[in-house]
């Protein structure tokens, strides 16, 4: 790996932190990335589908999971985890992403990591080849391709340190806040960086400096490097060795913090848990003398950095990198109330799902009814025999005469001199779960069943026992010897045109068992069509969750709703025709029981 | 903040509590306590019967090792091994009577460099145990580098100290080793001096051991000598260190441990202890120690590494004479969370004027933050600037402020128009002067 982020690389970000995550899509608006640098975020307590944040002026979704391996199985393009769990949790969040593997590089921000889980796992990433950046960092950038998170601070830092795009510096601190400033100082003295990392103040750390400076030596954008070490540990050392052997070529300028330590003696802890010298060899001082005899250009002290920078870089000779054209944030931004991914009315004509209404309304089209519910229901457009499908079901539970309780109550309202909207509305009412929501039900129940592979004996006794009469099961009058024809029909529909019907199979073998034991306890039309819309989606690759979805949505209901009203709005019409005057229910027709009221 | 030393008693007592889990194959009969004094001594001898029954050892438990050579370790009256509880008792309070001198290196038995002096606070108080010289063993374990290692002798005390190279054997683990490659290692390694009879005992009991180094959380462990007769072990001398950063998950394991200043080392300020307190309680990072009280430049740096570099600023152009305090606020701290720092710093400041009658500076400094609020974090200095003004005034104070980051502006622009209502000094600076440039000028002034 030359370099540790491309203007293509996207992160899955653990813990929906909305701040750092609006600092990333700002920045990535800023220079003018094609894609957002966050493809999904993991949250794991949150109910939410998607978080929304701002892309310039505009808005955008990002999609939220309760585990890695969800947001990675969605994005798996997005080979970066930025884990923000806190101390307690950072170890696990780690180790179940490289459980889950395709990563090329975990940033960790937590801080104060117990040791051993620290050294765990960044010995497990090693194993895997995962680069880690942390703990207890603000992470990295490539300026012009990818930041992580927070570092850089605030969109307008950024451009003033020039970090929107590519400089000539690889960068490598330890301290999140110095190398913010250090970007500053090489923005002023030089000609910005082209990749940056904080290591991270942990003891325990996964990339140290070295390996960062290694893989800036094979980025042909880094032309020299800059360390800011500490006082503590012997990182360094390794830099002086490959400075010696040959593996890093390219200039180096470095300092060391923390001379002060000399003064004091162990028990003063300066800087991060990582920052305590052990041993002489560890000072600051020592280390500064030692990587100034390798060659590295080493300044008087932190204060003389700035003119030791300019120094070399000047002397690099460097051709000046060309401004490049940048987007601006706005200022003032408001967060929209509603969210519309099926239509859009903007432009010269309206959309549906994509397709202008012109494209979809005339029969020459190709669209009928039922491509345009499959676009706007369901935002895909289903091939013609699930079209077909919907169709007949809409087709199916039209009507069924004026007697059923939706329809008389259209009636009754409409003889009332109600308008059509009031009289239809009265109808629809009643639907719910005695009166047509056993398509649901029916879907919900026997899915549930399948998906557990409970046997018909398995799901009458597990219904019996919940208590609920099995939805979609049973009529009136119709039996097996006497089969309800649009039952029939739809059966056959499905048999000759779905892909597969598993569902109904199974359906149809609990059906059985229940006729065995009474002669009308036949699936009916509710349960054929509740089923069978589970077996169409099935078939169109949908998954469960993605059913389920539908199920508790709805959506079933919607079918019996929309069909249904064809045949109110013909019973009010019909009212409305034969102009009947008001309806009042014979008294005789009531029993009356009226006890006088009891005073309390 | 890491890795933290412990007292003996705790380490024995972590391990009695665990016992059974890492050595089921031997017994310890954990007989040991620890007193502040005589009198303590006694009232424990009334719950710990063996006090009375048996002859004592007494040491100080005050995280320091050579406790011998130091004369500091009670197990003769007459005679080795006839020390009774009153002999224990009247020697306690002797030693902890008047300030001990107490050196940490030797040059075989002569003392080298200069002794630490201070009182002997804490005792650890044992049974003596009658054994043999080839009975004593040495362990220890530790981190180095990546790897974890263990350190096995067949000799304990002195010898391995002063023998190390020839007596001790070393055996390296990675941290991703499985029980049974340690088990393995262990049992293929245990050193040669160990006769043979007591091989297979010896390496469950390094097993053990180095099972609880690991699952324990110890960043450093070591048992110089342990005693093993048969089953039975006696842990002779232990030194410890946790790593407190899993204290999270170890709070039924350790219990409520202590971690203690070293002999020697001045006990933490009250302040300090507070700051500590409000630190182990923020995801964000408050840290102070207190170098020179009366010094007159105080800083109030954000930043871990920032607060360094001001510290080598200040040590490079005044000396460290001039620098009273170091410590950083990070992380994202509340206003709250800083003002209570603020006030913490400004009233120890406040305390003395400068002994030269010069006035005292205040370097309320830092980089440019990346996700820190600086008019947020500045709110809380202006609020304790308002209620400390008037005894900044008296000491003369003068306030140089450099910060950038997210509404630094904001932050500068508050500091300074609250400071001038107060008629205080100030001079604020942004991203645009360099971060420690601000050092330079209040020296010069």
């Amino acid at each position: 790996m030359e370099r540790l982020y491309t203007k293509d690389t996207q992160a899955i970000f653990w813990n929906n932190n909305k701040t750092a995550i609006q600092r990333m899509l700002d920045y990535d608006y800023t220079i003018k990335r094609e894609t957002p640098s966050v493809a999904a975020i993991v949250a794991p307590t949150s109910g939410n589908k998607f978080e929304k944040f701002f892309y310039g002026g505009d808005e955008v979704m990002i999609p939220l999971f309760k585990t890695t391996r969800e947001a990675k199985a969605a994005q798996p393009q997005a080979d970066v985890l930025l884990n923000f769990a806190s101390f307690r949790s950072a170890y696990d969040v780690t180790m179940e992403a490289l459980e889950v593997g395709g990563f090329s590089s975990i940033m960790i921000t937590a801080e104060g990591i117990p040791e051993r889980l620290a050294r765990g796992m960044n010995q497990t990433a090693k194993e895997h080849g995962v680069t880690v950046i942390g703990p207890a960092t603000v992470g990295g950038i490539t300026p012009g391709a990818f930041k992580v998170a927070n570092i850089g601070g605030t969109i307008t830092n950024i451009v003033n340190s020039k970090l929107h795009r590519a400089g000539s510096c690889g960068l490598v601190t330890r301290s999140g806040g110095l190398f913010n400033e250090l970007s500053n100082i090489i923005s002023i003295n030089a000609d910005g960086i082209a990749e940056g990392v904080a290591i991270g103040g942990d003891r325990f750390v996964g990339s140290v400096f070295i390996d960062n400076l290694l893989r800036m030596e094979q980025n042909p954008d880094v032309k020299y490097m800059i360390l800011l070490g500490e006082v503590g540990g012997t990182e360094e050392y390794k830099v002086i060795e490959a400075i010696k052997n040959g593996t890093i070529t390219k200039p180096i300028i470095a300092w060391c913090i923390g001379t002060i330590a000399k003064h004091y003696d162990s028990g003063v802890q300066f800087g991060h848990a990582g920052a305590s010298a052990n041993s002489e060899t560890e000072t600051a001082e020592y280390k500064n003398n030692a990587m100034k005899e390798a060659g590295i250009h080493v300044p008087a002290s932190f204060n003389e950095l700035p003119g030791m920078i300019k120094k070399v870089f000047t002397e690099m000779n460097i051709a000046e990198i060309p401004e490049p054209e940048m987007n601006v944030v706005p200022t003032s931004r408001r967060s929209k109330e509603f969210i519309c991914t099926i239509s859009d009315d903007r432009g010269e004509e309206a959309h549906y799902c994509g397709f202008p209404i012109s494209s979809v309304a005339t029969p020459e089209t190709g669209f009928t009814i039922g491509d345009v519910m499959s676009i706007l229901w369901f935002k895909k457009r289903y091939p013609r025999w699930a079209v077909d499908f919907l169709e007949t079901v809409l087709k199916t539970v039209a009507d069924h005469g004026p007697a059923v309780s939706g329809a008389h109550n259209a009636k009754v309202t409409a003889r009332a001199g109600k308008d059509v909207i009031s009289s239809l509305i009265a109808g629809l009412l009643t639907i719910g779960p005695r009166f047509g929501g056993a398509i649901d039900g029916a879907a919900q129940h026997f899915k549930h069943a399948d998906d557990n592979d409970m046997t018909p004996k398995e799901f009458l006794s597990h219904m019996k026992k919940s208590g609920i009469p099995i939805p979609g099961i049973g009529h009136r009058i119709k039996s097996l010897k006497n089969p309800d024809l649009r039952v029939t029909g739809l059966m056959k529909y499905a048999k000759e045109n779905f892909p597969s019907t598993p569902l109904l199979d199974y359906a149809r073998t609990v059906e059985d068992l229940t006729t065995s034991k009474k002669e009308n306890l036949i699936l009916n039309v509710d349960g054929t069509i509740g089923i069978l819309m589970v077996d169409m989606w099935r078939a169109l690759d949908y998954t469960d969750e993605e059913i389920d979805l539908f199920i508790e949505a709805g959506a079933l209901n919607a079918f019996f709703i929309l069909g249904r009203s064809i045949g109110f709005i013909g019973h009010i019409l019909d009212e409305k025709r034969l102009a009947m005057p008001m309806y009042r229910h014979p008294m005789d027709d009531i029993l009356y029981d009226v006890q006088r009221a009891e005073e309390l | 903040m890491a890795q933290k030393a412990i007292r003996e008693y705790d380490a024995k007592s972590i391990l009695a509590k665990h016992w059974d889990k890492y050595f089921p194959d031997f017994t310890y009969a954990y007989e040991t306590v620890m007193v502040q004094n005589g009198t303590e001594l006694k009232d424990a001898a009334q719950a710990n019967t063996w006090l009375n029954e048996k002859t004592l050892v007494a040491k100080p438990d005050m995280l320091f090792g050579k406790r011998g050579k130091n004369g500091l370790v009670l197990f003769k009256d007459a005679k080795p091994g006839d020390v009774k509880l009153e002999k224990a008792v009247s020697w306690i309070d002797d030693k902890s009577s008047t300030p001990q001198n107490v050196y940490f290196s030797f040059d075989g038995d002569k003392p080298t460099g200069e002794p630490s002096v201070d009182k002997l606070t804490h005792f650890i108080v044992e049974p003596f145990t009658p054994h043999e010289q080839a009975e004593e063993y040495y362990v220890s374990a530790t981190c180095v580098g990546d790897d974890d290692v263990i350190y096995m002798s067949a000799e304990g005390g002195m010898e391995v100290e002063e023998g190390w190279d020839e007596k001790v054997t070393e055996v390296i683990f990675a941290i991703t080793d499985t029980e049974e490659q340690i088990a393995n290692k262990i049992r293929a390694n245990i050193p040669v001096d160990v006769a043979d009879a007591d091989k297979a005992k010896f390496a469950e009991f390094c097993i053990g051991f180095f099972r609880a180094y690991r699952e324990l959380n110890f960043a450093y462990l070591e048992i110089n000598p342990f005693v093993m007769q048969g089953n039975k072990i006696e842990l002779l001398d232990m030194v410890a260190k946790l790593d407190d950063t899993a204290g999270f998950m170890m709070v039924e394991e350790w219990g409520d441990v202590p971690y203690p200043t070293a002999f020697g080392m001045e006990a933490k300020s009250p302040e300090e202890e507070a700051v500590e307190l409000a630190d182990s309680k923020t995801g964000a990072s408050l840290k102070l120690t207190i170098l020179k009280p009366e010094a007159r430049i105080w800083t109030m740096v954000a930043g871990g590494g920032a607060s360094v570099v001001y510290a080598d600023t200040i040590a490079d152009m005044a000396g460290i004479e001039d620098l009273a305090n170091y410590g950083e606020y990070s992380g994202g701290p509340t206003m709250g969370e800083t003002q209570f720092y603020a006030e913490t710093l400004f009233d120890l400041m406040t305390r003395e004027k400068d002994a030269q009658g010069r006035g005292k500076v205040l370097i309320i400094g830092g980089a440019i933050a990346n996700f820190t609020d600086v008019a947020k974090t500045f709110t809380g200095i202006i609020k304790a600037l308002d209620n400390y003004q008037d005894k900044l005034k008296e000491v003369g104070t003068k306030i140089y402020v450099r910060r950038g980051g997210p509404n630094y502006e904001k932050g500068l622009k508050d500091i300074k128009e609250a400071a001038d209502n107060m008629g205080l000094y100030i001079e604020v600076y942004g991203p645009e002067t360099h971060v420690t440039d601000i050092v330079r000028m209040a020296l010069e002034k």
